[in-house]
C-alpha cells in the first residue's frame, strides 16, 4: 500500500495530466498511456497498471481525471470482472496478455457461466473440458450471456471432473470467443429485445495455460467473479465538465458506450418506472377513480420505503454500524416495486394496454414496460434464491436437506 | 427540540436515515427496563383489570425515564426532544405492549395542548402530564367513527366564561380513566373544518358521562364520553382550531406507526424463533421454503414498514413541509404490514397460535384495533394522494 496522502496523490496526478492528457489523441492510444502510468487503476498494484492506493484515494484520482475531462481506461461490460479475477487468480502470463487490453478497451470480454441446464444452481453446471494434448477441448452450452457477439474472450465455468462432488469437479478458463468450435447466437427475449446470447461449444480449443487456479477450484475462482458482479447497464459517459477541453476522443468515447448500451435500452422500463406514474395518472384522468388512487399510492408507499430502505442501510454503514437486515432487501424490493407498477400502469391504461410499439401509450414505453417487468424477478438471482438467502442468512433458518452431494455423476439434473 | 410551530415552515434540518448514538442508547435502556416490567404475564394481568394499568410502573416510566414529557419542551417540564425520540418511545411500547395510559396522555393530550395552547395553558397543564402526575386523553372522534375533523358534530357553545358542550365523543383511548380531558368541538352552526377548537375540562365536571366500551383489545381500553351542557374552556383559539387538530392527529399517527413497526418486528421475531424450534415431519419447519419464503417477505415487509415510520418521524423532527403526507403513508404502510405479520404469526404457529395461552393474539388484536384507530388504510391513501395534489 502506498504512504501518499491526499495531497500529494492530487498534485502527482495533476502533474502528470498536465504533461500527458490530449483530448485528440486516438481513444486507444490514450487509455494505453493512462494505463501504464497506473493512474488508470490506481487500486490496483503497481506491478500491473496500478498505484496501489487504497480506495478512497483512487477516487480523488478519478476526480482530478474528471476535472480536466480526461476520460478513463475502458470499464464498461464484465471486462473488470475478469480483470479483477485474473488479477487474483491468474498466472502473470494472463496478467500481462490481458490486462492492458481489457482497460484500453481493445478486447471484450464475457462470461460463461449459467447454462441452461443450471440457473439458479450455477455449480451444477455440466459443459465439459477434457484435457487432449496441450488443449483443453470444451464441449456444452452456455446461455444469457452478455455482449458475446461482439467479444474476444470469455471467463468459462466448466466440469473437468465428473466423479467429485458437485462444487469440486469444476475449473475456470479463459477461452478465446473468436474460434470455430464457438458459436454466438443471439437470444430473442419475451420483450423482443436481444440483449444476450446463447453459446453452443463443439470440440472448441482452450490452450493449457488459459486455466485459470488449478484443477477443480473453478467454482472458487468463479466466487472472485461473483463477488464483484454489478446489476444493471453502464450508463453513458457524463458529458465532460464545463470549461475543459473537448476533443475527438470524447467523440470516440460516446460512440462505443453507446454501442455498448443498446441491447439495454429496455433496462429503466423493467424497474417498472415509477418514475412515469403520477404523470400518468394525470394525463389519462384515472387521477379521479378512487380505486386507482388507492393503487397508486399503494405503490408510492412501497417504492417510497424501498427507496428509505436502501437509504438507511447507506446510512447505517456511513456510521460504521454493523448491517442490519436493510441491507439484504434492496433486490426483493425492487422486483415488487417493479410487479405493482406493471399492474398500476395496466389499471391507468386501459384497453390501450393491448397495444404496443408506437401505437401504444408513450410511444410503446407503456408496453414496454409490461413486457419487460418479468426479468426484474429473475436477473441476477430469481427472487426464490433471495428470499432462501435472506432466510438463511439473516433469519438464520435452517438449510433444506440437499439431494446434490456426492460424485456429480449420480446427482439427478436436467 | 420541541416539536416546531406551523408558523416555522423553513426546515430545520436535514430529514436522517439514521439514528444517532444517543438515540440507540435510548432504545436500548427503554427495552431493557419494558422486557423487565412489561412481560407478557403482566399485560396479560393488566389487561384483565379495569383500569387498564399498574400505577408503580407509570410512576416509574415517568420518574426514572421521563417518558411521558420526553417530546414537551423543558420549559414546560418536558425532556425537551423531540418525534424521532417519542417515535422511539412508541416502537418499544409497541414491541413490549405495555399496559400504560401514554398514547392517551403523552401522545395525544400532551400534543393537543403543545398545538392548540395559548402560552398560559401550556405552562398551566404541560408539567403535570409531562411529570405523569395527571392523566389526560383526547377526545376526537364520535360513534360514527370518521377520524376526519369536519365531521365533528359536538357542539361548544359560550355559556358565561367558557362553553357547554353537547355531544358524544368515543373510541376515547383511556376515557375511563383520564383525569383531564381535551375536546374536540365545534361552533353552533359551522360546519366543516369552519368553528372547530379544542377545549379543555375535569373528567368529573358535572355533564359528563363516561363509559367503557368492550375493546376487542384489552391492552388499549377505550371509552365513550357523552356530554350534557358540561362546562368546558376553550384551548387556544377558534382560528387555528382545524390546523391544531389536524397537527395533532398527524403526531398521533406518526406515533402510532411506530408502535405498529414495533408491534410487527414482535410478531417476525416470534414467527422466525417458533420456526426453529417446532418440529414435524422430522425437520424443523423454518427449513421448508413454505415457510422460510414467507419469513423472508415478512422481513421485508417489517423493515420496508419501519423505514416508513422511521422517515415520517425524522420528517416531522425536521420540520420538512411534506411530513403531513409522509404521517398519512407511514400509517397506511404499518397498519397491513402489522396486521399480516400477526396474522402470518399464528399462521406459522398453526393450531397453538389460535389459543388464548399463546401469546400471539395480544399483538394480533393491538394490530387490528391500531389498523383502524385514527383512520384506516384506505382513509390515509387517499389522504396521501390529496396532500401530494394528485
Amino acid at each position: 500500500m502506498s504512504t501518499m496522502n491526499e495531497a500529494e496523490v492530487r498534485a502527482e496526478v495533476r502533474e502528470w495530466l498536465a504533461a500527458n492528457w490530449d483530448p485528440d489523441m486516438p481513444l486507444v492510444e490514450w487509455r494505453g498511456r493512462l494505463a501504464d502510468s497506473g493512474w488508470g487503476m490506481p487500486q490496483w498494484p503497481k506491478e500491473w497498471y496500478g498505484r496501489g492506493l487504497p480506495m478512497a484515494l483512487a477516487r480523488v484520482v478519478e476526480e482530478e481525471l474528471a476535472a480536466v475531462g480526461a476520460v478513463g481506461v475502458a470499464k464498461s461490460g464484465v471486462r473488470l470482472l475478469a480483470a479483477a479475477t485474473i488479477l487474483e487468480h491468474g498466472s502473470d502470463l494472463h496478467k500481462k496478455r490481458y490486462l492492458r487490453r481489457i482497460l484500453t478497451g481493445e478486447d471484450t470480454w464475457c462470461q460463461f457461466f449459467s447454462e441452461p441446464g443450471s440457473g439458479s444452481d450455477l455449480a451444477g453446471a455440466t459443459t465439459r473440458a477434457e484435457l487432449k494434448g496441450d488443449f483443453w477441448i470444451v464441449n456444452g452450452q452456455k446461455v444469457w450471456t452478455t455482449s458475446a457477439h461482439h467479444a474476444d474472450h470469455g471467463m468459462l465455468l466448466a466440469r473437468t471432473d465428473w466423479d467429485a462432488p458437485k462444487h469440486e469437479g469444476l475449473s475456470y478458463f479463459i477461452i478465446d470467443v473468436k474460434q470455430p468450435g464457438v458459436d454466438v447466437q443471439p437470444l430473442r427475449q419475451m420483450n423482443g429485445h436481444a440483449s444476450f446470447n446463447q453459446v453452443f461449444f463443439t470440440d472448441a480449443k482452450v490452450p493449457k495455460e488459459n486455466l485459470v487456479g488449478r484443477v477443480g477450484e473453478g467454482w472458487k475462482v468463479a466466487m472472485t467473479t461473483l463477488a464483484h458482479e454489478r446489476r444493471g447497464a453502464d450508463g453513458l459517459p457524463p458529458p465532460p465538465k464545463r470549461g475543459t477541453r473537448i476533443g475527438r476522443i470524447h467523440a470516440e468515447e460516446r460512440a462505443e458506450a453507446e454501442k455498448a448500451n443498446q441491447p439495454y435500452k429496455w433496462y429503466p422500463q423493467r424497474a417498472g418506472r415509477v418514475d412515469l406514474i403520477i404523470d400518468r395518472a394525470k394525463e389519462t384522468g384515472t387521477n379521479k377513480d378512487p380505486v386507482v388512487r388507492q393503487e397508486i399510492a399503494k405503490l408510492m408507499t412501497l417504492a417510497k420505503c424501498a427507496e428509505w430502505t436502501a437509504r438507511r442501510a447507506r446510512a447505517a454503514q456511513r456510521q460504521g454500524r454493523p448491517q442490519g437486515p436493510e441491507g439484504s432487501l434492496g433486490k426483493l424490493a425492487a422486483s415488487h416495486v417493479a410487479r405493482a407498477c406493471a399492474r398500476v400502469h395496466t389499471l391507468m391504461t386501459g384497453t390501450a394496454a393491448m397495444l404496443t410499439g408506437p401505437e401504444s401509450p408513450r410511444e410503446g414505453i407503456i408496453a414496454e414496460i409490461l413486457v419487460s417487468v418479468p426479468a426484474v424477478s429473475i436477473a441476477g438471482g430469481t427472487d426464490e434464491i433471495q428470499r432462501n438467502i435472506i432466510a438463511e442468512r439473516v433469519l438464520e433458518l435452517p438449510k433444506e436437506p440437499r439431494f446434490d452431494t456426492g460424485p456429480f455423476r449420480n446427482v439427478r439434473r436436467n | 427540540m420541541s416539536i416546531a410551530n406551523e408558523s416555522t415552515s423553513e426546515p430545520k434540518r436535514r430529514i436522517q436515515f439514521a439514528f444517532t448514538d444517543e438515540q440507540e442508547q435510548f432504545r436500548t435502556a427503554l427495552r431493557r427496563f419494558l422486557n423487565d416490567r412489561s412481560p407478557t404475564t403482566e399485560v396479560r394481568r393488566l389487561m384483565a383489570t379495569e383500569t387498564g394499568y399498574d400505577p408503580a410502573v407509570w410512576r416509574q416510566l415517568s420518574d426514572e425515564l421521563a417518558l411521558p414529557g420526553i417530546h414537551v419542551p423543558e420549559q414546560y417540564g418536558g425532556a425537551g426532544f423531540g418525534m424521532v425520540e417519542l417515535g422511539i418511545v412508541m416502537e418499544e411500547l409497541g414491541r413490549s405492549l405495555l399496559c400504560a395510559p401514554y398514547f392517551s396522555t403523552a401522545v395525544l393530550a400532551a400534543n393537543a395542548i403543545l398545538n392548540a395552547g395559548t402560552e398560559t395553558q401550556k405552562a398551566a397543564l404541560l408539567p403535570d402530564l409531562a411529570s405523569g402526575a395527571r392523566l389526560a386523553t383526547l377526545a376526537i372522534a364520535e360513534p360514527d367513527g370518521d377520524w376526519n375533523p369536519a365531521a365533528i358534530a359536538t357542539v361548544a357553545a359560550p355559556a358565561g366564561d367558557g362553553y357547554r358542550l353537547d355531544g358524544v365523543k368515543s373510541y376515547v383511548v383511556d376515557g375511563h380513566i383520564a383525569d383531564l380531558l381535551i375536546v374536540a368541538a365545534r361552533a353552533p352552526k359551522t360546519s366543516g373544518l369552519e368553528g372547530l377548537a379544542l377545549f379543555t375540562l375535569a373528567a368529573d365536571a358535572n355533564g359528563v358521562n363516561r363509559r367503557q366500551l368492550a375493546a376487542m383489545d384489552p391492552t388499549r381500553k377505550i371509552a365513550q364520553i357523552e356530554f350534557s351542557g358540561a362546562h368546558a374552556s376553550l384551548l387556544g383559539n377558534f382560528d387555528d382550531g382545524a390546523k391544531a387538530i389536524e397537527r395533532t392527529l398527524d403526531q398521533a399517527v406518526i406515533a402510532l406507526a411506530n408502535e405498529m413497526a414495533g408491534g410487527a418486528q414482535t410478531m417476525l421475531d416470534s414467527a422466525v424463533n417458533y420456526a426453529k424450534m417446532r418440529v414435524q415431519f422430522g425437520r424443523t419447519i423454518g427449513s421448508f421454503q413454505a415457510i422460510k419464503h414467507k419469513l423472508a417477505d415478512l422481513l421485508l415487509e417489517v423493515e420496508l414498514a419501519k423505514s416508513a415510520a422511521y422517515h415520517a418521524a425524522q420528517a416531522a423532527a425536521a420540520n420538512d413541509p411534506e411530513w403531513p403526507a409522509l404521517a398519512s403513508l407511514a400509517k397506511a404502510a404499518t397498519s397491513e404490514t402489522y396486521m399480516h405479520a400477526a396474522a402470518e404469526c399464528i399462521q406459522i404457529h398453526g393450531g397453538i397460535g389460535f389459543t388464548w395461552d399463546n401469546d400471539t393474539h395480544l399483538w394480533f388484536k393491538r394490530a387490528k384495533s391500531s389498523e383502524v384507530f385514527l383512520g384506516q388504510p384506505s382513509y390515509h391513501r387517499e389522504l396521501l394522494m390529496q396532500r401530494w395534489g394528485v
